[in-house]
């Protein structure tokens, strides 16, 4: 025997090891990392790096030889054309993160603090179901609605109101892309307002306040957290949202993620050009987050 | 009515405002069951279309099965199916035992870089597709990787053990960690501890996250696009090419049969979290 199984294992990792001992101590820990982190270098780390040197590439187009490094292609990226193209990802993307709290902030008031409380979890459940559902397909129920000949306007027209031209245009694309991530926001703000204090709100109402201060003064610094968190969340998704531009925004939505598609996938094909879009987006990304840490929530385990 | 004492009270100092006239409902509940109106609307629109038997226009012209029938002689379709739920199967069930090992080391050791490690599992979530996509894409050409079925695993697990870490991550925090420790106490060796005590603690989490990223993988269309190459053709690419010219009835009715399939991988998904939150407490 040479350490009986009672002994705590603090104890055994503290006395100096021998070279066969150390050897296996590191096979459990290798074991449980090592397969995922070589998947995540071999098909995220080196990839991404990969696309911030040829994003460094000006003009690379598939099976060219790499050329000189040089910023061209971020030179690009300043052509008014592509400016008006980050410009309307930004409104895009900006738009429906407003929208979606505009619209998500009084459901997910009503459902945590306001109906009967045996019925919440199911009226939450039964909100966010739809994420469950392919995001293409709920684009594409849109365009049945939307269309010249939809139901909008069969709607429209049964009532007295001219046939409106939708689809095809930003408002769509804002429609869309409230439509499917409002779930996300609801989410999110529910689940901060679940924690909200009560007796806060009473204690406001006692000593005069009325509903609009109350609403002002206290439920909205309580929740501002999740509102922050779920404005990142949003924000993030819609940025590089590539469906619901493609199907309902048609060729006056190009938005950045569809920019990026045509030089890989489409017509164009500027691996360079393309590279430095998707950094752009990577940065635009990095940089939501770290304004949401830095002045947000100090716990980003929250938001996971 | 169990209403608690202050709420009670308040209640007490309404009422006491006779001229106050108070509806039945508040403007938060009519708006909500207008938003969940707003959520449900457009999958019932494409639910009763599909029964419709007109082609183009928006008015009902009938009752009609035919959508069904050319759905269900359409051999592409098929086809893609069998692509997406190869690609989806084959990519969480690796990254199930991948994510979850990942998680546990995690969860158990402190080392140098852990932050990064950790930073790093969490980017999937964050990096939007379309960057992951071209990004794989430029790394296989250079590779010199032949796209295939294969590649478009590979890319799937990526996200695919993401986010079964994540949730395994989350219930292995509300875990007891003296369970462990007892059963080696006992004599366990860190195999049985782990497979006899652990797993079956995190099942829940495990099935959770597993459906939640096979649910992904099914929707993915960008990552599959800059990964599938010709011969690879899973059901979203399918359903975009097919819909990105306009309203398609057998879509519709694909539509409906996919939307009652994720339905029920929703409620299963429900029920072992509601299980998985019953035994963490």
């Amino acid at each position: 025997m040479t350490a009986p199984p009672t002994v705590p294992r603090e104890i055994a990792l503290a006395a100096k090891p021998s070279l066969g001992q150390r050897l296996g101590q590191l096979i459990e820990p290798l074991t449980l990392l090592l397969p995922s982190g070589v998947w995540l270098v071999l098909f995220l780390v080196i990839p991404t790096l990969l696309i911030a040197e040829i994003s460094l590439v000006p003009g690379l187009r598939p099976g060219d030889v790499p050329g000189a490094y040089g910023l061209g292609n971020y030179l690009q990226i300043f052509q008014p054309v592509y400016l008006r193209v980050l410009f309307r990802s930004l409104n895009f993307a900006l738009g429906t993160t407003g929208l979606c709290l505009i619209v998500g902030f009084p459901v997910a008031y009503w459902i945590a603090l306001m109906a009967p409380k045996r019925w919440r979890t199911l009226l939450l459940v039964v909100f966010i179901l739809p994420l469950w559902t392919s995001s293409l397909l709920r684009a594409y129920a849109w365009i049945t609605i939307l269309r010249s000949s939809g139901l909008l306007n069969v709607v429209l027209q049964a009532v007295g109101i001219p046939g409106q031209n939708i689809l095809n245009s930003p408002a769509a694309v804002y429609v869309g892309m409230t439509y499917s991530f409002l779930p996300y926001m609801v989410l999110i703000l529910y689940s901060s307002l679940e924690k909200l204090d009560i007796r806060l709100l009473e204690a406001a109402a006692d000593l005069g306040a009325n509903p609009a201060q109350r609403f002002w003064q206290v439920t909205v610094p309580q929740t501002l957290p999740g509102i922050a968190a779920g404005g990142l969340l949003v924000f993030i998704t819609s940025l590089g949202d590539f469906v619901v531009p493609t199907l309902l925004g048609g060729a006056s939505s190009m938005t950045i993620a569809r920019l990026i598609y045509n030089q890989f996938l489409g017509p164009t094909r500027n691996w360079g050009f393309g590279s430095s879009m998707s950094m752009l987006l990577i940065l635009a990304v990095s940089l939501a987050i770290a304004l949401l840490i830095r002045y947000g929530d100090r716990n980003p385990e929250n938001y996971s | 009515m169990t209403a608690p004492p202050t709420a009670a009270k308040s209640a007490a100092a309404r009422s006491a405002a006779p001229s106050r006239f108070r509806l039945p409902f508040t403007w938060q509940g009519v708006f909500s069951l207008g938003m969940y109106g707003f959520m449900y609307v457009p999958i019932l629109v494409l639910a009763v279309y599909s029964f419709n038997a007109s082609r183009y226009g928006a008015r009902w012209e009938g009752f009609s099965l035919r959508w069904y029938q050319s759905l269900f002689n359409d051999r592409r379709i098929f086809a893609a199916l069998q692509d997406s739920l190869t690609i989806a199967l084959v990519a969480v069930g690796i990254s199930s035992v991948l994510g979850t090992l990942m998680a546990i080391g995690l969860a158990k050791y402190r080392f140098r870089g852990k932050t990064l490690y950790r930073g790093v599992s969490y980017l999937p979530l964050i990096i939007p597709d379309i960057a992951i996509g071209v990004a794989t894409l430029v790394f296989l050409a250079t590779a010199g990787i032949a796209l295939n079925l294969w590649t478009v695993i590979a890319a799937h697990m990526v996200f695919c053990l993401a986010y079964i870490a994540v949730v395994v991550s989350s219930r292995l925090k509300g875990l007891d960690p003296h369970l462990e420790e007892a059963a080696l106490d006992l004599g366990a060796n860190p195999q049985q501890a782990l497979i006899k005590v652990l797993l079956p603690q995190l099942l829940p989490a495990i099935v959770s996250g597993g459906l939640l990223s096979f649910v992904l993988s099914m929707d993915d269309l960008l990552i599959s696009s800059f990964t599938a190459g010709g011969g690879v053709n899973p059901l979203p690419i399918e359903i975009f090419s097919r819909v990105r010219t306009g309203v398609k009835p057998d879509v519709n009715a694909l539509s409906v049969v996919l939307i009652m399939a994720s339905g029920l991988i929703a409620a299963f998904s429900e029920y072992f979290r509601a299980y998985s939150d019953r035994t963490s407490r």
